[in-house]
C-alpha cells in the first residue's frame, strides 16, 4: 500500500489525516488516538467523581450537617456512584489501554472495526451528557443510589430518565468495544500469534469482551423497564399492580455483578504484564491465569444473588448463591499466587509502575478477603448497607481497578506518549496517594462492624473519631492524586524522550518506536516458535 | 485503493469478521430479550390463572397470520443471500423487497391488533385496566405490549437495515465479493424471526 | 486476509422444505395447544417453539455451513441464558 510509506516517519500523535486539530482527534479512526480520547474523558470524569467523594467526606467530618443537607447528600452520592462506576472504572482500562495496546499486542494494525470503535467513544460521550443533563435541569438530580433500585427509582420525583438513559447509552457503548474487542482478538493475530502466546491483558481482556456483551444488556433491558414504569406505569416492578421489586434486583445484579469482573479482569491483566517485566522472569503459570481469568469470567455469571441476602430471597437461592461466591474467589486467589511466585528469584527492578502494582496486589487481597466476609450469609446480614460494604468495595474497585489503571498508566505511559516521566515524583506521589487510600477506607471497615449504615449524610457520635481520620486521608490521598497528575500532564508535554523499550519488556507493543507509528508495524510481525510474551532469560 | 486519502483506515474488510461480528451482536440481543423473557416466565409462574385469562383476549388468529408471513420473509431474505452468490443480482434485490412488504405487513396486522386493544380501554397504565384487572393480567398486558413493541421495533429496524441493503446491491458495493452486508441483514432479520417463534406461543397460545 | 473462501451455495430447495417444515410446526403448535393439555401445553407449546428456532438457526441463520466454533458459541449462550433463568427459579420456586 503506498498510503504508509506516505505517513511513515510520523506517529499517532502528529501525523495529520484528513481533519485538522481537534477535529482529527475527535474523528479519528485510529485505535490509539481513540484510546487517548477516552483516556482524557476518563480523567475528567474521574476527577469529578473524586471531587463529590471529597465533599461527602467533608460532610462525613462531624455528625449532623457539616456542608450539606440529606436531600444534597443523597445526590452527591447517586452521581459519584454513577459516575465512577459507568463512566469510569467500567470502561477504564479496555477502552483506554486496551484500545491503545491490544491491537499492538497482536500485531495487528488496528481493531476490526475502527468506526464502530469511534462510535463507541461517542455513545460515551453521549452518555455522559445525558447523565449530566439529569443534574443540571429537572426537579433535581437522581438520588436512588447507583443501583437504581425500583420501586424508589420511579417514584421519586428528582429527574431520573435522562441518568437512567445516560446509564443505558454508556452500557451500549461498552457492548460495541467488547464486539470490537472480540472481534479482533479472534481475526486479526498476526501469523504466529496462537492463543497460547497471547499476552494475558489481551486474554483478560477476551475475558471482559464476553461479559460486556452478554451481561451489559440485560441492565439495558431492565433500565427500559423502569423508564417505561415511569412513563407509563406498566406494573412490572411495581408491588401495587403485582410487580416484584426483588425481581429489579435480580435483573440489576445479573449485570451488575459480572461487571465488577469487567472493572477488575483488566486490571488483574495489566498487573500480569507488570510483574513479568518488572521481575524479568516468565510469568508463572502462564495456562492457569488464563484459565482462572476465563473461570471468574463464567462463574462471575452466576454469582448476583450474594448482593440480595437481605432483599427477601428463598433459602436455597440464598445458600446457592453464597456458595458459588466462596467458589469464584478460588479463581481471584490463584492469580495473587501466580503473581507472587513469579516475583519469587526474579532481578527485581523496583520501579513506579512496580510499586502500583505490589500495593495493588496488598489491597486486592484485602478487598478481596473482605468480599467474603459479605459473601457469606450469617456474616452478611450484619454488615450489609453498613460502611464495610462501602470500604469493600471502595477496595476492590479502587484498590484494584483505580491502583491497576494508576501502574498501567506509569508503564505504558513511556509507550503512549513517547516521553519519560520524572520518576521521584511519580514514586512521591504514589507513596502519599497510597497512604491516603489506606487513611481513608481503613476506619471504614471498622465502622461498618460498629453499625454505621452506608448512605447516610449523618452519623452518631461514637462514630466521630473514625471518620475524622477518614476524612483526613481523602485529603491526603487527594494530594497524592494531584502529584501524580501533575507529573504526567508535565512530563507528557516536556519529559525526556523515551526509548521504545524503557523498561525491556517483551510483548509486541516494545518492539516498535515510541510513540507507535500510524499503521503500528512497517512490515507484519511474524511469531516465532520459540517466541513468546513472556520469554526472558 | 480507492480512499488514498484515508490512511486511517486501511480497507479492513473480510467477511468472517463481519459475521462474527453480526452474531456477537445478535448474542447480545438475545440477551436483551432474554431480561424479558425471565420476567415473563417469573411472572407467569406467580400468576397462572390470571396469564390463562388474559392470553385468551389476544387474537389467536392475527397472531397466527403474522407467524407464517414472517417465516415467509425469512425464507425470502435466506434465498436472497443464495441469489447474490449464484450471481443474480436482480433476483436477490427482488428478494429483499419481498421480505420488506412483508415486514411493513406485519406492522399493519400489528398496528389493527394493538388499535383493537386500545379501544376496549387496554393500554399501559390505562384507568380500565387498573380498575377492573387483577394484578397479574395487568403483569400480562403490561408485558405483552413491552414485549410486542419491542420486537416491532426490531421489525422497524430490520426493515432499515433492509433499505441500505437493496441500496448496496443496487449500487454495486454489496458483490459476491463483499455479501457482508446482505449477509448480516439477513441474520438480524431471523433474529427477529426468532425472537417472535417464542413470543408468540408464549402470549398468543396460553389457554 | 484473503483465504480462498470455498463458499457453499445453500440451494434454494432447501429454503423452501425448511419453510414447509416451519410452517407444520407453527400449525401444530396451534392445534396441539387448542386442546386442553392442563399444565402440558406450555410445555408442548415451547417444545415446538424450540424445535422452530433450531430450525432457523441451522438452515436460515447458516449455522450447518459455519466454523465450528461460532456454533458452539451459540450453544454457549443459549446455555448460559438457561442457566441464568434456572438459578433466578431457585429464588422463586422456594418463596415461602
Ligand atoms: C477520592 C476518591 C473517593 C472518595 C473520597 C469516595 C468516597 C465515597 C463515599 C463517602 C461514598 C458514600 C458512602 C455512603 O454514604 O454510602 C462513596 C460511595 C461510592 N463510591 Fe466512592 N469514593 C472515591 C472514589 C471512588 C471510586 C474510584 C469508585 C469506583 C468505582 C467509587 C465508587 C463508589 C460507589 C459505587 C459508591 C456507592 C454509591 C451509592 O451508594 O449508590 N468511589 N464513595
Ligand atoms: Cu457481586
Amino acid at each position: 500500500m503506498q498510503t504508509t510509506s506516505a505517513v511513515n516517519g510520523a506517529n499517532y500523535l502528529t501525523y495529520q489525516g484528513k481533519y485538522k486539530g481537534l477535529l482529527g482527534w475527535i474523528f479519528s479512526t485510529d485505535h490509539k488516538r481513540i484510546g487517548l480520547l477516552y483516556l482524557y474523558s476518563i480523567a475528567t470524569m474521574f476527577t469529578t467523581g473524586v471531587l463529590l467523594g471529597l465533599a461527602m467526606k467533608f460532610e462525613l467530618l462531624a455528625p449532623g450537617k457539616t456542608i450539606m443537607e440529606a436531600q444534597t447528600y443523597n445526590a452527591t452520592f447517586t452521581v459519584h456512584g454513577v459516575i465512577m462506576i459507568f463512566m469510569v472504572v467500567i470502561p477504564g482500562l479496555p477502552a483506554v489501554f486496551g484500545n491503545i495496546l491490544m491491537p499492538i499486542m497482536i500485531g495487528a494494525k488496528d481493531v476490526a472495526f475502527p468506526k464502530l470503535n469511534l462510535l463507541s467513544w461517542w455513545l460515551y460521550v453521549l452518555g455522559v451528557m445525558l447523565v449530566l443533563a439529569a443534574l443540571l435541569f429537572g426537579n433535581g438530580s437522581p438520588d436512588t443510589g447507583w443501583t437504581f433500585y425500583a420501586p424508589y427509582s420511579f417514584k421519586t420525583g428528582t429527574n431520573m430518565l435522562p441518568a437512567i438513559f445516560g446509564a443505558f447509552v454508556l452500557g451500549f457503548s461498552s457492548i460495541l468495544t467488547g464486539l470490537n474487542f472480540l472481534v479482533t482478538i479472534h481475526r486479526l493475530r498476526c501469523p504466529g500469534m496462537k492463543w497460547t502466546k497471547l499476552p494475558l491483558f489481551v486474554w483478560t481482556l477476551y475475558g471482559t469482551a464476553w461479559i460486556q456483551l452478554l451481561a451489559t444488556p440485560v441492565v439495558g433491558i431492565t433500565l427500559v423497564l423502569v423508564a417505561l414504569e415511569r412513563i407509563f406505569g406498566v406494573g412490572i416492578f411495581d408491588p401495587a399492580l403485582g410487580g416484584d421489586p426483588i425481581l429489579y434486583q435480580h435483573l440489576f445484579w445479573i449485570y451488575s455483578h459480572p461487571a465488577v469482573y469487567i472493572m477488575i479482569l483488566p486490571a488483574m491483566g495489566a498487573i500480569s504484564e507488570i510483574i513479568p517485566t518488572f521481575s524479568q522472569k516468565h510469568i508463572f503459570g502462564y495456562k492457569a491465569i488464563i484459565a482462572s481469568t476465563m473461570a471468574i469470567a463464567f462463574v462471575g455469571y452466576l454469582v448476583w444473588g450474594h448482593h440480595m441476602y437481605t432483599a427477601g430471597m428463598s433459602g436455597p437461592a440464598q445458600y446457592y448463591f453464597s456458595l458459588l461466591t466462596f467458589i469464584v474467589a478460588i479463581p481471584s486467589a490463584i492469580k495473587v499466587f501466580n503473581w507472587i511466585s513469579t516475583m519469587y528469584k526474579g532481578s527485581i527492578n523496583v520501579q513506579t509502575p512496580f510499586y502500583w502494582a505490589i500495593s495493588f496486589i496488598f489491597v486486592f487481597m484485602i478487598g478481596g478477603l473482605s468480599g467474603l466476609v459479605l459473601g457469606s450469609l450469617a456474616t452478611d446480614v450484619h454488615v450489609h448497607d453498613t460502611a464495610f460494604v462501602v470500604a469493600h468495595f471502595h477496595y476492590i474497585v479502587f484498590g484494584g481497578t483505580g491502583f491497576a489503571f494508576f501502574a498501567a498508566l506509569h508503564y505504558w505511559f513511556p509507550k503512549i506518549f513517547g516521553r519519560m516521566y520524572d520518576k521521584a515524583w511519580a514514586n512521591t506521589g504514589w507513596l502519599v496517594f497510597f497512604i491516603g487510600f489506606l487513611a481513608l477506607y481503613t476506619p471504614m471497615f471498622y465502622l461498618g462492624l460498629m453499625g454505621m449504615p452506608r448512605r447516610y449524610y449523618d452519623y452518631l457520635e461514637e462514630f466521630h473519631s473514625g471518620n475524622i481520620l477518614s476524612t483526613f486521608g481523602s485529603w491526603v490521598m487527594v494530594t497524592g492524586f494531584v502529584i501524580i497528575i501533575v507529573n504526567l500532564i508535565r512530563s507528557a508535554r516536556k519529559g525526556a524522550p523515551a526509548e521504545a523499550n524503557p523498561w525491556h519488556g517483551k510483548t509486541l507493543e516494545w518492539t516498535i518506536p515510541s510513540p507507535p507509528p500510524v499503521l503500528n508495524f512497517e512490515t507484519e510481525p511474524v511469531i516465532g516458535e520459540n517466541d513468546g510474551p513472556y520469554n526472558y532469560e | 485503493m480507492e480512499h488514498a486519502h484515508h490512511v486511517e483506515h486501511p480497507d479492513m474488510y473480510d467477511e468472517e469478521s463481519s459475521k462474527i461480528g453480526m452474531w456477537l451482536f445478535i448474542f447480545t440481543e438475545l440477551l436483551l430479550f432474554g431480561g424479558l423473557f425471565i420476567v415473563y416466565s417469573i411472572y407467569r409462574y406467580l400468576n397462572p390463572e390470571a396469564f390463562h385469562l388474559a392470553g385468551e383476549e389476544l387474537n389467536r388468529t392475527i397472531g397466527t397470520i403474522n407467524t407464517v408471513i414472517l417465516l415467509i420473509s425469512s425464507m425470502t431474505i435466506a434465498m436472497s443471500t443464495t441469489a447474490l452468490r449464484k450471481g443474480h443480482k436482480k433476483v436477490a434485490i427482488a428478494l429483499v423487497v419481498v421480505s420488506f412488504v412483508i415486514g411493513f405487513a406485519f406492522l399493519v396486522n400489528k398496528y389493527f391488533e394493538w388499535g383493537v386493544k386500545f379501544s376496549h380501554g387496554i393500554w399501559p397504565g390505562s384507568e380500565q385496566m387498573l380498575a377492573e384487572m387483577s394484578q397479574g393480567e395487568i403483569l400480562f398486558f403490561g408485558l405483552y405490549f413491552v414485549m410486542t413493541g419491542l420486537h416491532a421495533l426490531h421489525i422497524i429496524i430490520g426493515m432499515i437495515i433492509m433499505l441500505f441493503t437493496i441500496r448496496g446491491l443496487a449500487i454495486g458495493k454489496v458483490t459476491i465479493k463483499r455479501p457482508s452486508m446482505l449477509d448480516n441483514c439477513g441474520l438480524y432479520w431471523h433474529l427477529v424471526d426468532l425472537i417472535w417463534i417464542f413470543l408468540f406461543p408464549l402470549f398468543y397460545l396460553i389457554h | 486476509m484473503s483465504e480462498e473462501k470455498h463458499q457453499h451455495v445453500v440451494p434454494y430447495r432447501v429454503y423452501v422444505i425448511i419453510l414447509i417444515a416451519l410452517l407444520i410446526l407453527t400449525f401444530s403448535s396451534v392445534g396441539i395447544t387448542s386442546i386442553e393439555l392442563g399444565e402440558y401445553t406450555v410445555a408442548a407449546a415451547l417444545i415446538f417453539a424450540v424445535i422452530k428456532s433450531f430450525l432457523v438457526l441451522t438452515y436460515f441463520m447458516h449455522l450447518k455451513y459455519d466454523k465450528l466454533y461460532i456454533r458452539v458459541m451459540v450453544g454457549f449462550v443459549f446455555a448460559l441464558f438457561l442457566v441464568v433463568i434456572i438459578i433466578t427459579f431457585l429464588d422463586y420456586l422456594f418463596r415461602t
